[in-house]
């Protein structure tokens, strides 16, 4: 399985599902994440699985809640005006601890927007989207080979936390095509079990029952307590990022996903300029790498958070890196990818009022 | 001498007390689902979907597998455990306003697509857990605390017919509308109840049997005046009848 | 001979009085006493009249009733 295979990203993190054992998908169609559903709706059949085009997101999340209450691995992938339906699915499964993977190809909003690539459902996907006080996991690709990797990784800590999990591509990611290694077919008889709490039929055993619900507030707070207990462990064990040549750089540049893969080639450039300039690009979006980041900005003169969006993690950089250094924002918006000479021009206009 | 218990609460529930009021026919109808359970001898492998309503705690009255879904959602819910455990027997317990309001879309194309789940759905023309509001099945000219001078055609429309909308779904095996007041109609109920999860068995497809049901505290009766209220009123707007039966003699 | 009658469990019962409404043989009523819940459940004041139709188990929303048959052992 080592053989390099060229496939547009949609397919690619499709069939990196299958492989790591999902057998199991509902969704909707919606651009630019359509390739995706079409793919599981080919593949899925072919492997005993089931493909369910469901009436409307809204349906979509609660049929993942409804799978994934059996234990089987499951997942679905829409874009930012999808994923706004699946907010109230979300609270429930994260409150009901199901353990799921979605994938958000986020397209530009807000509203209708457009269909063009975008960053700027990082709030939505970090900070809750659905309500109460819950967190899901948020993975940000930067490749198709680690959108591929990461979809697998998304499975295992779903399982692990039993949280849900999201992978938050963008329609660059989803569309564009590239070389990728898949991993191993995993067989799904292999996978984690979760016969402890998952609804199978109750054969010989006590009824289980899972709910997100509890009418006592002392109660209700004590499994808040657990979910926030779990989420300490997710930021301890499960917190992922990557840095390029930050050692010797005087400047740092923050960016995930496709925007942290662009500025690799900003560093490149920048450098042949004279700005010596570092990368650190968080791959957990939630838990964010707010020690590592602030460890790398240390003794720098400046940080250039760069988004397709207004500004959304720029927030999560502050935090990071406090008040010690000057922190600036770079972003175009509404599906508009900032090229890398425009990242150069900001870069160099900081450093001069850095020097 | 020897003793013979001739009627006593089926296995299937798990004997915690209902938390309905006084009258509530909630009580009755999950008795007479659990009557069927028994029968048809499924208990180990059906896993119940409650909904958002006065039925909320309904996971925990009986004695299997069971969640709570999002309001309106428990169609898709169950439809998501069915598919991915094709051999349990799975079904919703959905009230008015969870299904026929919030959760149409729901409701509507589980029953297209003939899936193989059964819902249980009680109508009693009101909003009960969160105090007396209108439901879509509310009559005309009833009042409620949000139509307190009455139900109007020109402010909120008709009363929603479940059975009439849904038989037209080519996906339905079994389609019934029922009543619990007197022992007659129970026993049409549990014929009925049987018969909707008899059409999941045999994977014939999607099953549903809509209970008229009283609401003495919402509608301000005592027990006995509601199910006279009912007669009157709920079954002249909701024909009670069979709709759909492709299961035949089930026996 | 078989003699039928039935239990409610008072504890358990509503009070909502649709059992003593079918009863078609009105071997039912409220208790005087109160239970636990503070409802007056129902009794049964004359099990003589008792015929074990079931009626009060299946109206009963609660499941407070258990109907119960008592018959003389063969051949005593």
């Amino acid at each position: 399985m080592t053989e390099k295979t060229m496939v547009k990203g949609n397919e690619a993190m499709a069939e990196a599902a299958i492989r790591a054992g999902c057998r199991l998908y509902f969704g909707y169609p919606i651009t630019p994440q359509s390739e995706f559903t079409e793919y599981m709706a080919k593949r899925l059949p072919e492997v005993g699985g089931s493909f369910l085009q469901s009436e409307s997101e809204v349906s979509a999340v609660n049929m993942i809640y409804g799978a994934a209450c059996t234990g089987r691995r499951v997942l679905t992938s829409t874009s930012g005006p999808g994923f706004s339906l699946m907010q109230e699915g979300m609270s429930y499964i994260a409150g009901a601890e199901l353990p799921s993977v979605f994938v958000n190809v986020v397209r530009g909003g807000p509203g209708l927007g457009d269909i063009q690539p975008a960053q700027s459902d990082y709030f939505q996907a970090t900070k809750g989207g659905g309500h109460g006080d819950y967190h899901a996991v948020v993975l940000g690709p930067g490749t198709i080979q680690e959108a591929v990797e990461l979809i697998s990784d998304a499975f295992d800590i779903a399982d692990r936390y039993r949280t849900p999990v999201i992978v938050l591509a963008d329609g660059m990611l989803g569309q564009m095509m590239e070389p990728v290694i898949f991993g191993k077919y995993r067989d799904p008889d292999s996978l984690p079990d979760h016969s402890e709490w998952s609804l199978t039929g109750a054969g010989k055993r006590e009824p289980h029952k899972v709910t997100s619900f509890n009418i006592d507030p002392y109660e209700l707070e004590k499994m808040n307590m657990r979910y926030q207990a779990k989420y300490k462990e997710i930021i301890k064990n499960e917190t992922r990022y990557e840095t390029i040549r930050t050692e010797d750089a005087d400047y740092l540049l923050v960016g995930f996903g496709t925007m942290g893969r662009i500025l690799g080639s900003v560093i490149r450039q920048a450098r042949e300029q004279g700005i010596k300039v570092g990368l650190f690009r968080p791959i957990t979006l939630w838990p964010f790498p707010y020690d590592q980041l602030k460890k790398s900005a240390k003794g720098k003169k400046y940080v250039l958070d760069v988004e397709m969006s207004t500004g959304q993690m720029v927030e999560d950089v502050r935090l990071a890196v406090g008040d010690s250094l000057p922190v600036h924002f770079y972003g175009r918006t509404g599906g508009v990818v900032p090229n890398p000479e425009e990242v150069l021009q900001a870069l160099r206009k900081h450093t001069e009022e850095a020097e | 001498m020897s003793v013979l218990t001739t009627f006593k609460p089926p296995k299937a529930l798990s004997g915690k007390e209902f938390t309905y009021c006084p009258g509530c026919q909630h009580g009755t109808v999950h008795r007479l689902i659990a009557e069927v359970i028994d029968e048809l001898q499924i208990q180990g492998r059906t896993i119940m979907v409650a909904p958002v309503g006065c039925s909320v705690f309904a996971y925990e009255f009986f004695d299997v597998d069971g969640t709570v879904a999002a309001h309106g959602r428990a169609p898709a819910v169950a439809t998501g455990m069915k598919r991915a455990l094709k051999d349990s027997v799975v079904f919703t317990y959905q009230g008015d306003g969870d299904l026929a309001a919030i959760g149409t879309a729901e409701i509507v194309h589980a029953a297209n697509r003939g899936e193989k789940i059964t819902t249980i759905f009680i109508n009693n023309a009101i909003y009960g857990m969160t105090g007396g509001q209108m439901a879509p099945t509310t009559l005309l000219g009833m009042k409620t605390s949000t139509c307190p001078y009455g139900r109007t055609v020109e402010n909120d429309g008709y009363p929603v017919h479940v059975c009439e909308l849904l038989k037209e779904t080519g996906g339905i095996a079994y389609l019934e509308r029922t009543t619990v007041n007197t022992p007659q109609d129970i026993r049409k109920t549990r014929k009925a109840l049987r018969k909707a999860f008899t059409a999941q068995l045999k994977g014939l497809g999607f099953s549903l049997v809509e209970v008229l049901s009283t609401c003495p505290t919402n509608w301000g009766m005592n027990p006995i005046e509601a199910t006279e209220w009912l007669e009157e009123n709920l079954k002249r707007e909701f024909k009670v009848g069979l709709f759909v039966d492709k299961v035949g003699d089930d026996q | 001979m078989a003699v039928n009658y039935v239990e409610i469990d008072a504890d358990r019962c509503k009070g909502c009085g649709l059992c003593i409404s079918v009863c078609p043989k009105k071997v039912l009523r409220f208790s005087s006493s109160f239970n636990s819940k503070g409802y007056h459940p129902a009794e049964q004041h004359d099990p003589d009249n008792c015929i074990g139709c079931g009626f009060c188990y299946l109206v009963c929303p609660d499941t407070s009733v258990t109907v119960l048959k008592e018959t003389s052992k063969a051949g005593t």
